[in-house]
């Protein structure tokens, strides 16, 4: 993730200081890791150096005085353009669920070992998906949550398919092994 | 004379399990749907039956639902063998305990929402005023009370299964079947239905039985049993 475009984006939105940025992404993007504020002070100074942010003036508002910044018309640019690139899909997998997934396919004795091996996942997935479909049902939860919770709920289940339809076509892979 | 559905009536358990499957098996012709499936089901606890396509998902809810009779074995709803019921008093009990929800949602093409609601209401006798005021009730409460006078075509999918749902809960069942009802929807109005249902049977403590093959449709139950080519699948332990 770009943490520098980011905070861009939450520039385009106002000027704001490094603490109001550091608590507005932990609250838009709820489930990603939350930014330490060291990254923050670091990212920002460079957006400052690359001409993409200024500083707009300081304030205090109860606390220590602390420096805005804001969005500069470059910045927007940089950040339009950030956007409009699409995201190349990964080439590799790197998911040690993928290796183990196919190890247990190679090792398991039959398909119903293979079987319960994934069972043994499947049931942890679905246990985590339970979790975040309370979560994004639950009375009064920000629409921040929801969408954070849908992501990760998507995922999870494209794991569930995958191994599902992997299962399926476990016989084959036992035979491409085997040759 | 008491009737037999007064006799049933007074010998229902209200604290044991709501359904139990005692080895249930059920085949059409040579081919097995359902082999010697046995689950119990708890007063309020919302269900989900998974498993892919052909696995007997279906088989086994109408088997429970009392739809279907099974070929060995028996469904009991709350300590009372269904099987031994005639089936007179089986479709009474259909009636009176039980709501079903399909994927489609199967409403009567030539009758408004409203009416299609009252339905199950008057077929156990109760009064027409009565039936179209709980039908509208139930309506408004799914959030289509404006679509009470529009006949099925008229409707969109998510509010067809919501009309739907609400002729499913107008008796006030004891336990709603839902076969998969989400599987004709978008996801959002997917979602709605199922939050409705998990809502409503959390505040009546009614029990739910939802088939699916959908694992994000699954994550609404308490619980997942999983079907394998007509048997269950034994529950795998997650090690941390």
């Amino acid at each position: 993730m770009s943490t520098a475009h980011v905070l861009l984006g939450l520039l385009a939105r106002g000027s704001r200081h490094g603490y109001d940025l550091k608590r507005e992404h932990d609250a838009r993007l709820p489930r990603a890791r939350p930014l330490a504020f060291g990254q923050v002070y670091a990212t920002l100074g460079r957006l400052v150096r690359d001409g993409l942010i200024e500083e707009a003036g300081q304030g205090k508002e109860g606390g220590p005085e602390r420096t805005t910044f804001a969005l500069t018309d470059q910045g927007r640019t940089e950040l339009d353009a950030w956007l409009s690139r699409a995201e190349p899909p990964s080439p590799y997998v790197q998911s040690t669920l993928f290796a183990k997934v196919v190890v247990a396919l190679l090792v398991a004795d039959d398909v119903t070992t293979a079987r319960r091996y994934l069972s043994t996942q499947r049931t942890a997935h679905l246990a985590r998906m339970r979790d975040l479909t309370k979560t994004k049902t639950d009375a009064g939860v920000s629409v921040a949550d929801v969408v954070a919770a849908d992501f990760s709920l998507a995922h999870l289940d494209a794991d569930l398919r995958w191994m599902q339809t992997t299962l399926e076509r476990v016989g084959r892979l036992r035979a491409e092994v085997r040759r | 004379m008491t009737s037999p559905v007064v006799h049933l009536a007074n010998s229902l358990t209200p604290n044991g399990p709501a359904v139990e499957a005692r080895a249930v098996a059920k085949a059409y012709g040579p081919t097995p749907a359902v082999r010697d499936v046995s689950m119990t089901i708890a007063s309020g606890e919302i269900v989900a039956v998974t498993g892919i396509s052909g696995s007997g998902k279906s088989t086994l809810l109408h088997c429970l639902a009392g739809i279907l009779t099974p070929d060995a074995g028996e469904v009991v709803y709350r300590g009372h063998a269904i099987s031994a019921l005639g089936e007179r008093e089986r479709s009474r009990l259909r009636r009176t305990r039980f709501g079903v929800l399909f994927q489609f949602a199967r409403l009567v093409a030539e009758l408004s929402a409203a009416d299609n609601v009252a339905l199950p209401l008057l077929l156990n006798g109760e009064r027409r005023a009565v039936a179209t005021r709980r039908a509208h009730d139930w309506l408004d409460r799914l959030g289509v009370g404006g679509q009470a006078p529009s006949t099925p075509g008229e409707l969109s999918g998510g509010q067809l299964q919501r009309v739907a749902l609400a002729r499913a809960l107008v008796t006030e069942p004891d336990v709603l079947f839902a076969d998969e009802p989400t599987g004709a929807l978008d996801s959002l109005a997917g979602e709605q239905v199922l939050r409705t249902i998990v809502g409503l049977a959390r505040e009546r403590d009614m029990t739910v039985v939802l088939i699916t093959h959908d694992a994000t449709v699954a994550a609404y139950a308490d619980r997942d049993v999983v079907l394998h080519d007509g048997a269950v699948q034994p529950a795998a332990a997650v090690r941390p």
